[in-house]
């Protein structure tokens, strides 16, 4: 193990402006997977706020007693999907629209404006099924007149989510194969770099394992390398997005983390692929 | 004395090239020198591979020591090369380090003791009279000085056989006469060496056992000296 990690480093000594340049591509590769990543983590935190907004309007019958309203808010707030639910007097309904609407303020009366309550929903019950099942239980209340929530915005809004579910899974495993493809390029022409040194390896008796092990952790290294730059990079650019666009989301440290890991852990793959390969083609009996 | 090597109807078939060797037996006993002549494309090289497990048979059987091609899983291939010493035309050497780290680069790898590379790499170019160019790079070698090197390093794990393809080839008068001598003493202390070459002279003048090789098939096994001298 240390004879290899020592034949790895040196790899870096020896040929300094090659493992430059494989970092450098990986690093890229894994830019354009991770710009492409943050592009998807800020789509669906913005969805994640429209869907923040997907609620229950309760319309309450007129003349509906304090018991009542109890005992509907109390089953509605019982309900797995609700996270909170909020009562709306005809009063409060009143300043509200005229809040929202000065221009009409003086057409609204605190008579025709019903008595309400406002069902927030848990995460994971915001889709048209879910609040639909919601909304047909509510109405069977005898206290409650009428339930609305928008059914065809709902649906839409999750048309718009499955898309771009299945558009960033697609698109991300085109880019994680393409950043694969190119870090195993990237990898074997260090390997062919040292095809002499394989070759003597081989002929004197180093087993495949043994032969395959300094290219391993060469690949890992590089790999982890490659991602630790392509966070620096996505960082400026989020950095300057941020501050002359628009606010945008960045990841987790623990992303950041897990994605010098998959750039380590690709490494790996495109060595393990790269050097097989090699060996295979020069030795029949690798 | 007892077989080093044995062929047994051995043919070597390429799906593109065609038949190599056919039908091939022959046996090397125990501290012999042998050598290996025949025009280019005869299937030289292609024994030399056979011999080294770089290859496998078509049909028939190589057996190298204990180790033979019928049985021998290729994952156990890295033990018999540990006891072959293999010796190529153009050196093959690590141009980027030195002559006495590519000799150690041969003991790191099969795992020796690191406490006791230091004194074998030593012994080793003492034994090839490279003593004083420990620490030069190969660059800085004659042909003859770095095909001593590879030799050192072939010698490395002590092998009972050194396969050597035309170790020569590359090299003057001199120094190959002083490649000879060197394979001599190598064979004067129990190696048996296999040595492909197109020399004839160079087999005449050993008066050593010399295959001929013709096609692929075995032309002739013999030491007559003569026979080589109508073909000169």
């Amino acid at each position: 193990m240390r004879l290899a990690l020592r034949e790895a480093l040196l790899a870096f000594q020896r040929a300094p402006l090659l493992s430059a340049l494989g970092v450098t591509t990986i690093a890229f590769s894994l830019f354009a997977f991770g710009l492409f990543g943050l592009v998807a983590l800020n789509i669906r935190d913005a969805l994640r706020a429209v869907e923040d907004r997907v609620e229950l309007r309760v319309f309450l019958n007129e003349g509906t007693g304090e018991e009542a309203l109890r005992t509907v808010m109390g089953d509605i707030s019982a309900f797995p999907e609700v996270r909170d639910v909020g009562y709306v007097s005809p009063d409060s309904a009143l300043s509200r629209s005229r809040e929202e609407l000065a221009e009409f303020a003086d057409v609204f009366d605190a008579s025709v404006l019903p008595a309400s309550l406002e069902v927030r929903l848990n995460e994971n019950y915001r889709d048209p099924v879910a609040v639909q099942s919601l909304a047909d239980r509510i109405a069977t209340y005898e206290s409650v007149d009428d339930v609305r929530f928008g059914q065809e915005w709902v649906a839409k809004l999750y048309r718009v989510r499955t898309i771009a579910v299945f558009a960033g899974t697609g698109l991300g495993i085109v880019f994680a194969l393409v950043a694969i493809m190119i870090i195993g390029s990237t990898i074997r022409i260090a390997v062919l770099a040292r095809a002499r040194e394989i070759e003597i390896m081989r002929l004197v008796g180093a087993t495949n394992g043994f032969v395959r092990l300094p290219f391993l952790i060469e690949g890992a290294f590089k790999g982890a390398l490659g991602g630790v730059l392509a966070a620096l990079m996505m960082w400026t650019t989020h950095l300057i997005v941020s501050r002359s666009l628009f606010e945008t989301s960045f990841f987790t440290p623990g992303q950041l983390a897990l994605g010098a890991l998959a750039g380590a852990l690709l490494g790996f793959v495109g060595s393990l692929l790269s050097v097989g390969r090699h060996l295979r083609a020069v030795w029949k009996d690798a | 004395m007892s077989g080093v090597l044995r062929l047994d109807k051995v043919t070597k078939e390429y799906p593109r090239t065609g038949v190599a060797l056919r039908e091939l037996s022959l046996e090397v006993n125990k501290g012999e020198f042998v050598f290996l002549t025949g025009a280019s494309g005869s299937g030289k090289s292609t024994l030399l591979k056979l011999l080294s497990f770089a290859e496998r048979p078509t049909a028939g059987e190589v057996k190298v020591s204990g180790f033979a091609s019928s049985t021998l899983r290729n994952s156990d291939i890295p033990k018999l090369r540990r006891r072959l010493g293999i010796v190529f035309q153009d050196f093959l050497l690590l141009t980027d380090r030195t002559v006495e780290a590519n000799i150690a680069f041969a003991l790191e790898v099969t795992g020796v003791a690191p406490a006791t590379i230091g004194s074998r790499v030593a012994r080793l170019l003492t034994q090839v009279g490279l003593a004083s160019k420990a620490t030069a790079m190969p660059h800085e070698l004659s042909g003859g000085e770095q095909q001593r090197v590879a030799i050192a390093r072939a010698l490395a794990n002590d092998p009972f056989l050194l396969l050597a393809d035309e170790p020569t080839g590359n090299l003057d008068e001199r120094a190959t006469r002083g490649i000879i001598q060197l394979l001599r003493e190598i064979n004067a202390l129990g190696t048996a060496v296999v040595m492909a070459t197109h020399d004839l002279s160079l087999i005449m003048r050993s008066g050593y056992r010399y295959l001929e090789l013709d096609k692929g098939a075995l032309l002739y096994d013999g030491t007559d000296a003569r026979r080589l001298a109508r073909h000169q």
